[in-house]
C-alpha cells in the first residue's frame, strides 16, 4: 500500500483532472441546452444525465465494454494510439469525469439561462461577435453557478466508488483512490488504517465546500 | 440624415405576425403604438437579433437584411446603438467598462464620438469609477446611451428607455436626447406609447397596431397640436 499522502495526492490529482477534462465540453453543452433549440437535444440531455440516476456500477460496465478490446472505443485508443485506458490511471480519471459531467453541465445550465438574454443581444449590437459576446459577458455573468459546478464536480470525481471499481480496478498504487482504498481495507479487516484515510476524506470534503462557499461569497459582489 | 425603408416585412409573434411597410427619413423617428403591438420585436429585426419570414431593410442605401436574397448582416456589424428599457448595463464591469465595451472594438471612430464629449454632453463623466449597481435609474439611462454612442452607432434603436422612470425624471432626461440628436449627427429611432414624447422630439411617427406597421406621418397629423406648448413648458424647453 502507498503512503497516505501519496494516496491523498494521487485521489486529488485525479479529480482535478477529470475535472479539467469535462470543463470545455461540460460549459460549451450547458449553453447549447440553455440557448439553442436543436434536434435530439432532450435525447443527448437524457443520456448526459444517465450517470445520476444509474448505478455507478452499471455506468462503470458501460465504460468497461467500450473501452475494452473490443469496444468501440477502446480499439481506437489501443491500436489507433496505443494507448492503454483499462485498469489504469487514465480509466480512473475517465470514470470520475464521467460521473462529475452531468453535475457540472447542470449547475452551468441553469447559471447560463439565468443570464439575461438582452445583454448578450446589447453586446452583439456593440459590436462584439458571438464568442466575444460569450466570453466577455455570458461567462462572466454565470460565473458563480458554473463555479459551484466545477466544485460539486470536483467533490463527486474525490469521492467517485462505483464506476472507478468497476472500469479501473483497485490496484495498489496504480488506481487506488481513497474511496476504493477505504473500501479495501475494510475488507481486509484493517480498520485503524481505514479510519486514517477516512479522517482524510472528511477534511478534502469540508476544503472543497469551503473552498466553494468562499468563491460564492466572492462572486456576489 | 438616414433614410430607413421597410418593405414587406412579416415578422413572427408568437402566433401573430407583424407585418410592416414604410419609409422615413427623419432625425428622430417613432415607433408608436400600444404595448404587445410588436414595437420590441420590430426593433430587434432591425437591430439583426432576429430573424424575419419575409421583408427588407435598408438604411441610407445600404441593404442590411433581405429575407428574398438571403441577406443578413450581423448585428455586430451594422452600427446599431440598442438602448432597451432597463438599460442592459453590464453589472459586472464599472461605468467605464460598460461605456468602453463598443468603443474598444471599432477601429473607424468618429472624431465627434469620443469618450471625453459624449460623456461631457450626457454629463456622465463623474460616474467612470462607480460600479452600475450603484447607479440611479436616470444615470443607468445616460450611461446606456453613451455606451451606443461610443460604439459609433450611426442610428439609435431606444426601446422606451424611459419607460421605468417616473415622470418628473423623465423630463429631466429627454433633453439630453435632443442634445445628443443635435450635437452627434446621430438618428434615432424611438420606441413609446407616449404622444408627449413624440411631440417634443420626434419629426416623423410610424404608427404600430393591429399587426400593422407604417405607414409613416408627420406627428401632427396623429396628435392634436395643442399638445406641443403643454409639453413644452413642463419641460422648460
Amino acid at each position: 500500500m502507498p503512503g497516505t499522502l501519496q494516496l491523498t495526492l494521487f485521489t486529488v490529482g485525479i479529480a482535478l483532472l477529470g475535472t479539467l477534462l469535462i470543463l470545455p465540453p461540460g460549459i460549451g453543452l450547458a449553453w447549447l441546452l440553455a440557448r439553442r433549440r436543436w434536434r435530439g437535444k432532450v435525447v443527448l440531455e437524457t443520456v448526459v444525465a444517465l450517470p445520476l440516476v444509474m448505478p455507478p456500477v452499471a455506468t462503470g460496465l458501460i465504460l468497461l465494454k467500450l473501452f475494452g478490446r473490443r469496444g468501440a472505443l477502446g480499439v481506437f485508443f489501443e491500436r489507433g494510439l496505443g494507448v492503454d485506458i483499462v485498469f489504469t490511471w487514465k480509466a480512473v480519471v475517465i470514470a470520475t469525469a464521467v460521473m462529475a459531467f452531468p453535475l457540472l453541465v447542470r449547475a452551468a445550465r441553469v447559471a447560463f439561462e439565468e443570464v439575461n438574454p438582452r445583454m448578450e443581444q446589447v453586446a452583439r449590437t456593440l459590436g462584439a461577435g458571438p464568442w466575444s459576446v460569450f466570453f466577455t459577458v455570458t461567462l462572466p455573468l454565470a460565473r458563480r453557478g458554473v463555479l459551484a459546478g466545477c466544485v460539486l464536480a470536483f467533490a463527486r470525481a474525490l469521492g467517485e466508488f462505483g464506476a472507478t471499481m468497476m472500469f479501473a480496478g483497485f490496484i495498489p498504487g496504480r488506481t487506488g483512490t481513497l474511496a476504493t482504498s477505504i473500501y479495501h481495507l475494510v475488507q481486509l479487516g484493517d480498520d485503524s488504517a481505514a479510519l486514517k484515510l477516512l479522517a482524510v476524506s472528511v477534511a478534502l470534503s469540508f476544503a472543497a465546500l469551503a473552498a466553494s462557499e468562499a468563491l460564492l461569497r466572492r462572486g456576489r459582489t | 440624415m438616414n433614410r430607413i425603408v421597410v418593405t414587406g416585412l412579416e415578422l413572427p409573434l408568437g402566433e401573430r405576425r407583424l407585418r410592416a411597410e414604410f419609409t422615413c427619413e427623419a432625425r428622430v423617428a417613432a415607433l408608436y403604438g400600444p404595448s404587445g403591438a410588436g414595437k420590441t420585436s420590430l426593433i430587434e429585426w432591425i437591430a439583426g437579433l432576429r430573424h424575419a419570414a419575409a421583408g427588407r431593410l435598408e438604411i441610407g442605401g445600404t441593404v442590411l437584411a433581405d429575407a428574398a436574397t438571403g441577406v443578413h448582416v450581423p448585428p455586430q456589424s451594422r452600427k446599431m446603438g440598442y438602448v432597451p428599457q432597463d438599460g442592459a448595463l453590464f453589472p459586472h464591469l464599472s461605468v467605464r467598462d460598460n461605456l468602453l465595451y463598443g468603443y474598444r472594438r471599432v477601429v473607424d471612430r468618429l472624431p465627434e464620438l469620443t469618450f471625453e464629449h459624449i460623456t461631457s454632453v450626457l454629463e456622465i463623466g463623474g460616474l467612470s469609477e462607480r460600479s452600475v449597481r450603484s447607479l440611479s435609474g436616470g444615470e443607468r439611462q445616460r450611461v446606456a446611451l453613451g455606451r451606443a454612442l461610443l460604439a459609433q452607432a450611426r442610428l439609435l434603436l431606444l426601446d422606451e428607455p424611459f419607460a421605468s422612470l417616473d415622470s418628473s425624471l423623465k423630463l429631466r432626461l429627454l433633453p439630453y436626447l435632443g442634445r445628443v440628436r443635435d450635437e452627434f449627427g446621430v438618428s434615432m429611432l424611438y420606441v413609446t406609447h407616449d404622444p408627449d414624447e413624440i411631440m417634443a422630439l420626434c419629426d416623423c411617427v410610424i404608427p404600430v397596431d393591429g399587426g400593422v406597421a407604417g405607414p409613416s406621418c408627420a406627428p401632427g397629423l396623429l396628435f392634436e397640436p395643442s399638445r406641443r406648448p403643454r409639453y413644452e413648458r413642463r419641460a422648460g424647453a
